[in-house]
């Protein structure tokens, strides 16, 4: 899964670049002449998970393709804080549709590169977890079971965001939105419920799917080109916190995200042609409390008597995720 | 100007949006105090020639040393690296081993010849330097570089002072004190050997000296009233490291004991373990977490088979026994007799007690203050008499290598000054990089390299050198494993985590810059610097 071996040059390769490791060897991000896809200017909150993302995956797929992306974008933060029209802040060929039509788009246009013979141009599309996992999910399975040349990136920030934190199927149990109140006897998303897309993309036995963090740039970029590398319907699946939805510190968004993982709540895998190949080993592993304690979403489960019982089932979530995806070293 | 069907506006970019004006904490770039800077007492540059040891670039590591020490390959081996106890990675695994790098530069060096810097043009002043020890060689070169004339007077028959008479061989190897002594005769310091200074003044208007600073050193050793026999053999533990660097080396017999709980009483005894002593015996009159010698050296000596005889006085001397009498501690952790008594066989016995300073030369000097039989100085490092300063040993301090060669370097700033008629201020402190400020999850875990140690027969027997060193590819490792604590060591982090691309990398040693246009001042990058070298300050507005 760490596609490359750490090295001891400080810090190792856990920084996004080092002054002692050759160029080659440091991420796309460490890099003076990166795209910079996502450029300033943008009209993202402070301290957005997803803008963050969004640059480190295009980036990324830049890179590894000499320049030649075409990104579909679902309707969602993503756009609408990056494209008010007239002003755009992407610097690669974009184009937005609807809300729910993004895999289909991209499809359509990876049938016209086909027909109008390719010249080696690689389509992404992308969206929040709304615009996949709920509004856009039937065109997703689409082009999944139809196996179309398409990367899809879903930037999964667990609400709706854009609309005023609106609860998704990405939502987590427990969490405070706008239609999931703080109230009642069991307040917040309810235990039991959502959908986890990558195994349902698995499922489709679709030729690679992963997962991925803002908070593991490396591991990030690693996949995103490996994903480039291969043809059919690819699925990555990245992690990234939104201050405003989980109501938490701006500077923490990368801390949150590192925490989300090393919980074991959001584990990193890859699976090729339905199968997991390859996880994410968690370096210093921490009780979920200390991931839920810096997000006001789940204020409520730590009032005057914390709420042990739904921080324990909370904890089982994570602590099955380690099992079943093997993220301990034996 | 004809646009598209239904388009209505010019396409542009969200650069004419300037972000920027959503920030209410704006990110800084900061240097910061590394704890290992701030503890050593000579004032190092630690973070600053780590830095260069790590991309390999060894000749500037030890030239940004050498602007503070001189003595690097003594003090890598000889110092009791406060740096170490201050470093921020033993949070983390273990301390950097600092003194282990140093030694490797200062070894590098004295192998490939490195020259110190040239010293700044001639100033025209003359300045006397009393004492060649750590203190005053430090001076002396310090105020060399300055472009001053400067004399050393030194009583013994040879440099290095406690260096040399004080400090085993097997801790510090003659020919590495040499070497480095020698460089800094060579930019020109005038060393005159055999030459005691009876009288200060009278030196000084001898000599026209504009200006003195003076380093003798603590040499006379403090003795404890002790009753003994005719035959019984009673010597002093400076006496005994003097005499190591004569000819005759000191009889000291097969069974010895050495009176004394500090570094001085462990160099000693490990002294005559390796004269051929069949016992050496410390007896100290408290507990080993009471001791004042360091806790490295008690475990060498422990190794080399040094006993040592806790809660313990000695009452007198036969000619060849001594009687000690048991010792307990009371509620206030203060040794009290008990009347027990015991007999221990002794061919001689060194008394390690400490050691009080020569102030001869100091007589008739008028405005000078001595107390406790050291110099008073004021914060500049001059004494009462204008003009005539003193550091080392012979002022009230913790009388180590480091903290002499650190009043060295101070004294010779402040002498500089005084003679072109100011005063020098010293730069202001940097605010400390504690633990606090790092986000050590970026560094690889990587425990200390261990030096290798000469094995135990040789040590019990021969005078080489129980430490070794680190070779290139380890010592390169261990400076590595610095953490670079309040000063950006390009790692990219800021530039990578930005989410508004806000973060302008200037390229190789230029470090990076904010672009303020568009930074919303959400701190990110400050969070995620491993090393705390960026601030977040409230915007004014």
């Amino acid at each position: 899964m760490t596609q490359q071996p750490v090295k001891f040059y400080q810090t190792g390769t856990f920084t996004v670049g080092n002054r002692l490791l050759p160029g080659d060897e440091r991420a796309v991000q460490a890099n003076m002449r990166r795209t910079n896809s996502l450029n300033s200017g943008h009209r993202a909150c402070q301290g957005c998970g997803e803008a963050l993302g969004a640059r480190y995956a295009i980036d990324a797929a830049m890179q590894a393709t000499g320049n030649r992306v075409i990104a579909i974008n679902a309707t969602g933060c993503l756009e609408v804080f990056s494209t008010p029209y007239p002003e755009t802040s992407w610097q690669i060929p974009w184009m937005h549709s609807l809300f729910g039509n993004a895999a289909a788009v991209a499809a359509g246009v990876a049938a016209a590169l086909r027909i109008k013979g390719g010249k080696g141009a690689k389509v992404i599309a992308q969206g929040g977890d709304g615009g996949t996992t709920d509004i856009g999910f039937g065109c997703l399975s689409g082009m999944f079971e139809r196996n179309d040349d398409v990367l899809y990136i879903c930037y999964d920030n667990e609400a709706y965001m854009n609309t005023g934190v609106q609860r998704s199927s990405a939502t987590p149990p427990a969490a405070r939105t706008a239609t999931t109140m703080s109230v009642g006897r069991h307040p917040g998303n309810v235990f039991g419920t959502g959908k986890n897309v990558p195994l349902i993309a698995m499922a489709h036995h679709i030729p690679y799917v992963a997962t991925a963090s803002v908070a593991n740039l490396r591991d990030l970029e690693a996949k995103v080109t490996r994903a480039m590398g291969v043809s059919g319907a690819r699925y990555i699946h990245i992690h990234v916190p939104c201050p405003l939805g989980w109501g938490s510190q701006p500077a923490d968004t990368i801390k949150i995200a590192r925490l989300a993982v090393e919980s074991g709540l959001f584990p990193l895998f890859e699976a090729v042609d339905g199968e997991v190949t390859a996880r994410y080993q968690l370096r210093r592993r921490v009780p979920v409390e200390d991931y839920l304690r810096l997000q006001r979403r789940f204020a409520h489960l730590f009032g005057a008597t914390p709420d042990t019982q739904t921080i324990a089932a909370i904890q089982a979530m994570a602590d099955r995720n380690v099992r079943t995806f093997g993220l301990e070293a034996a | 100007m004809k646009k598209p069907f239904a388009i209505t506006l010019d396409p542009g970019s969200s650069l004419a949006n300037h972000t920027g004006s959503w920030r209410n904490n704006r990110p800084v770039y900061v240097d910061r105090l590394p704890p290992c800077n701030n503890a050593c007492p000579a004032g190092e540059n630690i973070q600053g020639w780590l830095y260069h040891a790590e991309s390999g670039d060894y000749r500037k590591a030890w030239e940004e040393l050498v602007t503070n020490n001189p003595l690097p390959a003594c003090m890598g081996r000889v110092c009791y690296h406060p740096c170490e106890t201050a470093c921020n990675r033993a949070t983390l695994d273990s301390a950097v081993g600092i003194h282990a790098v140093e030694r490797f530069l200062g070894d590098e060096a004295l192998r490939q010849g490195w020259a110190l810097p040239a010293p700044a043009a001639d100033s025209g002043k003359r300045v006397l330097v009393v004492g060649a020890g750590p203190s005053g060689l430090s001076a002396a070169y310090q105020l060399r570089r300055m472009g001053h004339a400067v004399t050393i007077a030194e009583a013994g028959p040879m440099t290095g002072g406690m260096m040399r008479f004080g400090i085993p061989k097997y801790r510090l190897p003659r020919d590495i004190l040499d070497g480095e002594i020698k460089r800094i005769a060579d930019l020109g310091v005038e060393i005159k050997l055999n030459s005691r200074v009876d009288s200060i003044l009278e030196a000084m208007t001898a000599g026209r000296y504009d200006a003195a600073f003076l380093a003798v050193g603590a040499h006379i050793a403090k003795r404890a009233y002790i009753p003994a026999g005719g035959a019984a053999r009673i010597l002093d533990a400076v006496s005994v490291l003097r005499g190591m660097e004569d000819t005759d080396q000191p009889m000291l017999g097969r069974r010895v004991v050495v009176y004394g709980g500090g570094n001085t009483a462990l160099d000693v005894a490990r002294t005559a373990k390796r004269l051929g002593a069949s016992e050496a015996i410390i007896v100290y009159r408290r507990t080993r977490e009471k001791m004042p010698a360091h806790d490295f050296e008690v475990q060498e000596a422990l190794e080399e088979g040094i006993m040592i005889k806790w809660l313990s006085t000695i009452k007198r001397m036969e000619d060849a026994a001594l009687t000690v009498e048991k010792m307990q501690l009371d509620d206030q952790g203060f040794p009290q007799p008990t009347g027990e008594f015991e007999t221990l066989e002794a061919d001689s016995l060194v008394l390690a007690l400490g050691q009080d300073v020569d102030l001869s030369l100091l007589d008739k000097v008028p405005g000078l203050e001595i107390a406790d039989g050291v110099v008073k100085v004021d914060r500049n490092m001059m004494t009462g008499h204008a003009g005539i300063f003193a550091g080392g040993d012979m002022v009230p301090s913790e009388r180590t290598v480091t903290v002499a060669i650190g009043h060295g370097k101070k004294a010779a700033r402040n002498i500089d000054a005084w003679l072109r008629g100011g005063k020098y201020a010293a730069p202001e402190k940097h605010e400390l990089a504690t633990v606090e400020r790092l986000n050590t999850w970026y560094y690889t875990d990587a425990p200390q390299t261990v030096q290798p140690a000469l094995d135990i027969a040789r040590r019990q027997s021969s005078f080489d050198e129980v430490v070794g060193g680190l070779d290139e590819r380890n010592a390169q490792f261990e400076a590595r494993r610095c953490l670079s604590c309040g000063n950006c060591f390009e790692c990219d982090n800021c530039y990578g985590v930005c989410p508004d691309n806000a973060v302008i990398k200037l390229g190789p040693g230029r470090r990076f810059e904010f672009n303020y246009d568009y930074c919303k001042g959400c701190g990110m990058c400050a969070a995620e610097c491993p090393c705390g070298a960026i601030a977040m300050v409230p915007e004014t507005i």
